[in-house]
């Protein structure tokens, strides 16, 4: 028994690093492109094993999780009865941050985990270490902060400000000031791309490369003023949604949205994306918080009730928030979501954003009275690979990282809906030949439609059944003979006919016969 | 209830000492890397470009001959050496790692026509235009760098015989050594000055000869009479000929697959033959636009490089109809000899310039000693670039090669004329009963007859 469950086991996880279903090789009719896409297979099938087996030896941190026994559920256990059962260094990420002159706050943490921006609205902006738990740079802009966003590393974050957006570096100095993008609302770094993305006041999307500091995307969205702007991890397109309930998505290389879905039937209030592209959580003023599966662009559930802000984990926990309300939803093996975790805060706080934070059970919240951060046993992915993102990174990897990324920057025009496109065939649809069956059924249905018509009666004597016998025969006869001259194997019979009668010619005449005797 | 929250000691994840290594935590779980084949096509791309930067397949000329080189020849046992003998009668060893003449064998009245070395790497077989077949000393690899001693120059034995010989080649494990000549093939043996045998099929003449690497008693010849021969040893008679439309300059064995062979043609294509079954050619290899002279296969089995008329060396893969590779130089002339290295990473030419000229067999390749990261970067680089190689923009780059200005012209004439008359020959097939003019293959068409 044991025995079979390991390979089941084996099984699933092979299938996560095969990225997909095999070719089929049966179609082919070149033998030598066969074998060698048979061999590529083999190699695959191969590498996608030896992942799976290593998987036991490379995966040294376990995963967070949250039972109930019995009749409890797991939402009635709130952070103070999780952190008397957690070890002291985890209770060190539970933290309330009391702030309460400066605005709500947002947050952004690095893709690393480790780094965290914090923003009040009236101009306070800190970057903290969360490891140490010291505050690397703390200041006061002076003016409204309406987003903040860590460029590619901590060293490097841009803010939403008053008029326009400036990109500060860790030590507070301003470096740049982007005048193109106007008043920003809300603010999304593409990270592959290097871009820089933000929608303003007036409901135009700007993409800016900051290596080079080229505007690549400047356009209207045309739907009006709208404050949520998301990046979909998978395939690095920008969605916002609109006071109209609909959800545009866009790349930076086309003035005209790739998607428009109308989604809720008020203003969309939030967005969110699951890590592996197929999910998409969005929350409306009609008191709807709807999931939708992006590949056939249907609603898969619908809750009730507000959000403000929505953010999904790494591990594909979902939190939402409203007033001093969180919630936070988890799939189990019936694949719809319900609720995990409910956190509540004192009645006067506004949360102002969600935020998980990578490679940790961590949630941060950001809201009206300071930053907040919460336990979510289970929401976090345990192991990084250091090659991707390492909350342990010294100096001197995180300079030579930064040469690596710069090095696999991609273009802005590889932004498309389903990144596995890239590398394959694009198949012309060749136009099917009809067959002859078709044809005859094509002709035959053409017929009955003319039957059926019914004619108009006329007064004066011009209704005469004669007449109408005629007029109808005129109408099949007609829908017939459309289909004699649309036969295209007519002309090919005509031809076969000539040769046999001229087949009494010498080979050498036959292509030289005058065309009369047929 | 049971609670579980990450938690990560730091010890763990950040080194003891400032000497010890960085700690490195991998997870390869496909959906903490978003947009995987996006970063692989701009590696690909990336690596192709690379590639072109560094491709720099030139080393050097060894310049020492008065006249045109006419034939060259390996050591088996020796890798830096190589032999080189020319239109007027001198034959040089060269070190190709200093590009400098070791011994210099003179005794050749006439022009060496051909040039081999036994399968113990201590005798070097040499015949020519004066009718006679000339044994030389090969120095130890020891004594190579060593001065010339002048009593290492005169030649061991010389053997006359009968008429001019224009080709010689030594069997890859044993004593005998065969050498056409006139319109015999003679199998000699080193201590007897006459032939030990004697074939001949037909009055055409002999040019060149090739000894089988798998089969020891296999040879093959080439003739006037545009045929290619099989010889074998053990029987007194020829085994198979073949008839080609025009004649074959040249043929060289497949080191791992000695069934097959390549022959380098007067109508600018290379064909590849499986001797067993000679009624049609395994492979058309088209790229040349003048008579190919030469042709030599790595001891991979996987390449061989041809020299042509046309002053170009190619490098074609043992299957792909066009060339991977083509090097030029201004002064390179008319290439008449070409040779792989026996360590598969050099290719030398010897042309009508009385140069030897010394390429890289891949062009972009780092030589010298590799760190282990190094290779595995640069095996990383090659298979991304393979795995998109297809699509059009790495295609372009990966394909540019700078011809010079003849050989492209015709080679454009060529397929305007290949073209034409293909359009020609549709026409007529339209314009005939269907079935009178069957299609004929490219690997058929230029056969004539086979012969048993």
């Amino acid at each position: 028994m044991e025995i079979l469950d390991f390979s089941d086991e084996l099984e699933v996880k092979v299938k996560k690093y095969q990225r997909g279903e095999a070719a089929n090789l049966e179609v082919l009719k070149d033998k030598k492109l066969k074998g060698q896409l048979a061999d590529r297979e083999e190699l695959f099938k191969k590498s996608a094993n030896a992942a799976a087996k290593a998987e036991k030896w490379l995966m040294q941190t376990e995963a967070g999780r949250l039972e109930a026994d019995g009749i409890e559920k797991t939402w009635r256990f709130d952070q103070h009865a999780i952190a008397k059962e957690v070890d002291v260094a985890s209770r060190k990420n539970q933290f309330d941050l009391i702030l309460p002159d400066l605005g709500p706050y947002t947050l952004d943490y690095t893709a690393s985990g480790r780094y965290m921006v914090a923003a009040g609205r009236k101009g306070h902006v800190a970057l903290i270490d969360l490891h140490t738990m010291k505050p690397i740079k703390d200041m006061q802009v002076r003016e409204t902060v309406r987003d903040v966003v860590f460029l590619h590393n901590e060293l490097f974050f841009a803010a939403a400000q008053k008029k326009y957006t400036y990109i500060y570096n860790q030590a507070g100095a301003e470096l740049h000031c982007l005048k193109e993008h106007g008043s920003a609302l809300k603010l999304q770094f593409l990270k592959n791309h290097f871009l820089l993305s933000s929608i303003n006041k007036f409901g135009h999307l700007h993409y800016q490369d900051i290596t080079t500091g080229q505007m690549i995307g400047n356009y209207r969205s045309g739907l009006g003023r709208s404050d949520v702007l998301q990046v979909n991890p998978y395939n690095s397109v920008l969605c916002s949604g609109h006071a109209g309930g609909t959800v545009s998505m866009w790349k930076p290389t086309s003035a005209a949205p790739l998607v428009k879905m109308l989604c809720h039937r008020g203003p969309v209030t939030a967005i969110s994306f699951h890590p592996n592209g197929h999910l998409m959580a969005t929350a409306g003023m009609d008191k709807k918080i709807k999931i939708w599966d992006l590949r056939k662009y249907e609603a898969i559930q619908m809750l009730p009730g507000h959000a403000k802000s929505l953010d999904f984990s790494q591990k594909g926990l979902l939190a939402t928030s409203t007033g001093s309300f969180i919630q936070v939803l988890a799939t189990s093996d019936s694949q719809d979501y319900s609720r995990y975790m409910i956190h509540t805060m004192a009645k006067g706080y506004q949360i102002n954003k969600v935020l998980f934070r990578p490679y940790e059970d961590v949630l941060g919240i950001g809201h009206s009275n300071g930053l907040s951060s919460v336990l979510v046993p289970g929401s976090g992915e345990p192991n990084f690979d250091s090659w991707v993102a390492n909350p342990y990174e010294t100096s001197k990897q995180r300079s030579e990282k930064e040469v690596r990324v710069l090095l696999d920057k991609l273009p802005p025009e590889s932004i498309i809906l389903d990144p596995t496109n890239i590398g394959t065939l694009s198949i012309k649809k060749k136009k099917e030949k009809r067959t002859k069956q078709d044809l005859e059924e094509e002709k035959e249905a053409a017929v009955a439609a003319v039957k059926n018509v019914h004619l108009k009666k006329k007064t004066k004597g011009r209704s005469k059944p004669s007449k109408m016998a005629r007029k109808k025969q005129e109408g099949i006869e007609q829908a017939k003979r459309s289909f004699v001259e649309k036969n295209e194997g007519g002309g090919a019979n005509k031809k076969q006919k000539r040769i046999t009668e001229m087949s009494d010619l010498p080979v050498a005449l036959l292509p030289f016969a005058s065309r009369k005797t047929s | 209830m049971r609670v579980k929250v990450i938690s990560r000691s730091t010890d763990e994840f950040t080194r003891e000492r400032s000497n010890d290594l960085q700690r490195v935590s991998r997870n390869y779980d496909p959906n903490l890397r978003t947009q995987e084949k996006a970063v692989e096509y701009v590696r690909a791309l990336n690596a192709a470009k690379l590639d072109k930067v560094f491709a720099r397949p030139f080393i050097g000329a060894m310049d020492g001959h008065l006249d045109a080189v006419s034939c060259m020849a390996k050591n088996p046992s020796h890798l830096k050496g190589i032999f080189s003998g020319s239109m007027d009668g001198e034959i040089r060893l060269w070190d190709l790692a200093t590009r400098k003449t070791v011994r210099q064998y003179s005794g050749h009245q006439g022009a060496v026509r051909g040039l081999t070395v036994s399968t113990d790497g201590r005798v070097l077989v040499s015949c020519g235009t004066d009718c006679t077949v000339r044994l030389w000393r090969v120095p130890l690899a020891s004594g190579m760098d060593s001065d010339e001693d002048s009593s290492d120059n005169k030649s061991i034995a010389s053997y006359v015989g009968s008429n001019g010989f224009s080709a010689v080649d030594h069997q890859w494990e044993g004593d005998l050594f065969a050498t056409a000549g006139g319109s015999q093939v003679d199998i000699w043996d080193h201590s007897r000055s006459q032939p030990v045998n004697t074939f001949e099929w037909g009055s055409s003449s002999v040019f060149s000869v090739r000894f089988n690497p798998g089969e020891p008693n296999i040879l093959a010849t080439t003739g006037s009479d545009r045929s290619i021969t099989i010889y074998d040893l053990r029987t007194s008679s020829p085994a198979i000929k073949l008839i080609m439309q025009t004649k074959t300059n040249s043929i060289a064995w497949n080191p791992m697959e000695p069934m097959n062979f390549t022959a380098a043609n007067e109508n600018c294509n290379c064909y590849s033959f499986d001797a067993r079954n000679m009624k049609e050619a395994k492979c058309v290899h088209k790229d040349h636009v003048s008579a190919v002279m030469d042709i030599d296969y790595s001891p991979t089995g996987r390449e061989f490089v041809t020299g042509s008329y046309d002053r170009t060396v190619r490098i074609f893969q043992y299957n792909g109809g066009h060339s991977r590779e083509i090097y030029h130089t201004k002064r390179m002339q008319r290439v008449f000899c070409v040779k792989f290295s026996c360590d598969a990473s050099y290719v030398i030419s010897g042309s009508d310039d009385t140069n030897l000229r010394l390429w890289k067999a891949k062009a972009s390749e780092q030589l010298g000693v590799i760190l282990p990261r190094e290779r595995k970067k640069h095996e990383y680089m090659e298979a991304v670039k393979n795995r998109y190689k297809h699509l059009p923009e790495v295609k372009r780059i990966l394909r540019h090669r700078h011809l010079p200005k003849p050989i492209y012209k015709a080679g454009i004439l060529r397929r305007t004329m290949a073209d034409a008359a293909k359009k020609k020959e549709d026409r007529v097939r339209a314009h005939s009963t269907p079935g009178s003019m069957p299609r004929k293959s490219v690997r058929k068409n230029r056969i004539v007859r086979e012969i048993e």
